[in-house]
């Protein structure tokens, strides 16, 4: 079943979302605008617009944001045309207040995120976004570190507290192939008519693309990309690659190939610190399984304590540690410093 | 002795019940809940308690009532509770987010609101994290303070989950008020590793640029052996981290790494969340049981 009449696969560009990570929270309001008007124009049917860790996300422990991520929302609510604008929430940082706030911006869509195991802390979330005329869509994060049938028991909840479309959500970027097709199809069986399914990557190991083509072969109708891969780690799926991927294999999405080629290089790219790329730190994470978003953590804390920024990751991995816990990146850092000593 | 009644029968009750066993000064004599098969109502009859699955109306008619109630229910029960309490002249320490009455931190302000009929714990972030807010806002102002707490999926029940806000605005209420910063925020990550994981805390507060990192580090370690006389399995994982200002900031900042692994009464030592909760609430107790 196709997304809509109009889309087979509706694309959620995240690189104002998911790119703030890699630009360390430094998004201008000319950098919301200029992105959003080159997206709208290409045909971008979402773009989400938050600090990268989600509203409330400037903080000590995520990265304080240059400008208010407010006042980013409502540039990119004021500069769309035909896209809707989403935000990210944790529970846990954010609040329904929070959610109130982006509806009175103009925000269309509220993506609710939890690890995948700790859907029961959206409930109340999901519940007011609906009750306020949002469209939701959950985020079931990290979800390579749970086997599929689980991972559906976890949909099941979000979908019963009010959300529209759950996503499997690659957050290490350590999914290969059938890691994503299975657990999309276990969640798309799950949820049946009740929920859409959509799946989010990141290109850790060099298979964002791929993992996302296999995703929708199971039923996704809903996937995410960033424009030239502007996000955490190495990077989304890029979105000019999708589009253009998917014209070939005659699926449905409404993005121009050709102008969102343009996007990328004229204007996505001058805004970026640096390309996304796939090196050594951004390898070892899809390896160890690690959040994205604790990468540019970790070059900070390598260099502060004098110590390995690989060694961090690693431990990062075997520690378990799940999104949000920054924080140990630090203790990971000095443990390893105190260690050396 | 003062007598003593816990109201709620699930983990913490039973936790606070095994503790309050061990009390010199107070007696716990009975035990309420609303199941009839509630494993703490069992076990609290093995141990001497009445117990009664018969809510609080069954204990405000009993003929002598406590002077002191622990509530271990959840938020909208004691909102309920509380004024029936009042009424009937018994002193309540709240171990819900309802904050019916002021916050107690006991290594921030302890003896600060003894003479209040009703007393809230804030929450079990608020108890591991406040007192080293605390530690360095008594050393230098702090304009803002951020707390992570980070606890074990299986530590946290139904009512942190489906109250998740709840905590996140009363913690940075209290970080506020009795943390003493101008500005606070937390944030709480539920963790399922396996084994679960022992409760995490970390604690950052911006600092003035130019300003003695020994004397704060030195209040921060004083602190923590207050709370350690409470709560014994409360530790720092790392010395207090100290960094410069980042550039565009004024302020400087120190972080605190915090461990609070339980006793083991009745949770699992890894359930240091709850732990300190309970530990934190026999604290103050047993001070009002001085003053009554």
């Amino acid at each position: 079943m196709p997304f809509s009449d109009e889309l087979d696969i509706r694309v959620t560009d995240t690189s104002l979302r998911d790119g703030s990570h890699a630009k360390r929270h430094r998004f201008t309001e000319d950098d919301v605008r200029s992105i959003v008007k080159a997206l709208d124009d290409a045909g971008m049917p979402v773009i989400e617009v938050t600090h990268g860790d989600g509203l409330g996300g400037s903080s000590y422990n995520y990265g304080r944001s240059l400008v208010d991520e407010r006042v980013l929302m409502k540039a990119a609510v004021d500069q769309a045309g035909r896209a809707k604008i989403a935000a990210l929430m944790l529970p846990g940082l954010g609040t329904k207040d929070d959610i109130k706030a982006i509806n009175d911006i103009g925000v269309s869509i509220v993506r609710i995120a939890t690890h995948c195991t700790e859907a029961d802390i959206s409930e109340q979330h999901f519940a007011l976004a609906r009750d306020i005329g949002l469209e939701t869509v959950g985020f079931l994060m990290m979800a390579h570190t749970i086997d599929a049938d689980s991972l559906a028991r976890q949909a099941r909840i979000m979908a019963d507290a009010g959300c529209q479309c759950v996503y499997v959500v690659d957050s290490a970027g350590a999914m290969i192939l059938d890691d994503a097709s299975d657990r999309v199809a276990a969640v798309v069986a799950e949820l049946g008519d009740d929920a859409q399914v959509g799946f989010h990557g990141h290109e850790n190991l060099s298979l964002s693309l791929a993992n996302t083509i296999f995703a929708v072969r199971a039923g996704a109708v809903q996937v995410d990309g960033s424009t030239r891969r502007f996000g955490a780690g190495s990077g989304n799926t890029s979105c000019e690659a999708l589009a253009a991927v998917f014209e070939r294999l005659g699926i449905g999405t409404g993005l121009d190939v050709l102008k969102m080629i343009d996007a990328a290089e004229d204007v996505v790219r001058p805004i970026m610190d640096e390309e996304c790329v796939l090196d050594r730190m951004s390898l070892i994470m899809g390896y160890a399984g690690v959040y994205s978003s604790f990468l540019k953590h970790a070059y900070r804390a390598a260099e502060r304590y004098g110590v390995s920024g690989a060694d961090i990751l690693l431990e990062c991995g075997n520690r378990k540690l799940v999104g949000g816990q920054e924080d140990q990146i630090i203790q990971i850092a000095a443990d390893l410093a105190r260690d050396r000593r | 002795m003062v007598t003593a009644a816990i109201v709620g029968s699930g983990n913490i009750g039973t936790d606070l019940m095994y503790k309050l066993l061990r009390s010199p000064h107070i007696e716990p004599r009975w035990m309420i809940g609303i199941d009839p098969e509630s494993e703490g109502l069992r076990l609290a009859a093995e141990q001497g308690l009445e117990a009664s699955p018969e809510g609080v109306d069954w204990l405000l008619a009993r003929a002598e009532l406590p002077d002191i109630v622990f509530e271990a229910t959840s938020a909208y029960v004691h909102v309920h509770n509380a004024p029936r309490y009042r009424e009937a002249g018994i002193r309540a320490v709240d171990l819900t987010p309802a904050a019916r009455g002021p916050f107690v931190v006991p290594a921030a302000n302890l003896t600060e609101h003894l003479g209040e009929i009703n007393l809230n714990m804030v929450t079990c972030g608020g108890q591991a994290t406040i007192p080293m807010v605390h530690a360095v806002s008594r050393v230098v102002p702090v304009p803002y303070a951020e707390i992570v707490a980070t606890v074990a999926s299986k530590s946290a029940g139904p009512g942190t989950r489906q109250n998740i806000d709840e905590f996140t605005r009363t913690t940075a209420a209290a970080v506020e008020l009795i943390g003493g910063a101008e500005r606070g925020k937390a944030i709480i990550i539920l963790n399922p590793a396996e084994p679960p994981l022992i409760m995490r805390d970390t604690i950052f507060c911006a600092i003035p640029a130019d300003t003695d990192t020994d004397k704060i580090a030195e209040s921060i370690h004083e602190v923590v052996a207050e709370v350690q006389t409470y709560v014994p399995g409360y530790r720092l994982t790392a010395d207090p981290q100290f960094d410069d200002p980042q550039p565009g900031e004024t302020t400087a900042r120190v972080a605190v790494f915090i461990e609070v692994k339980g006793a083991g009464d009745y949770l699992p030592p890894y359930a240091g969340n709850l732990d300190i909760m309970t530990a934190s609430a026999i604290k103050v107790g047993e001070e009002l049981a001085h003053h009554l």
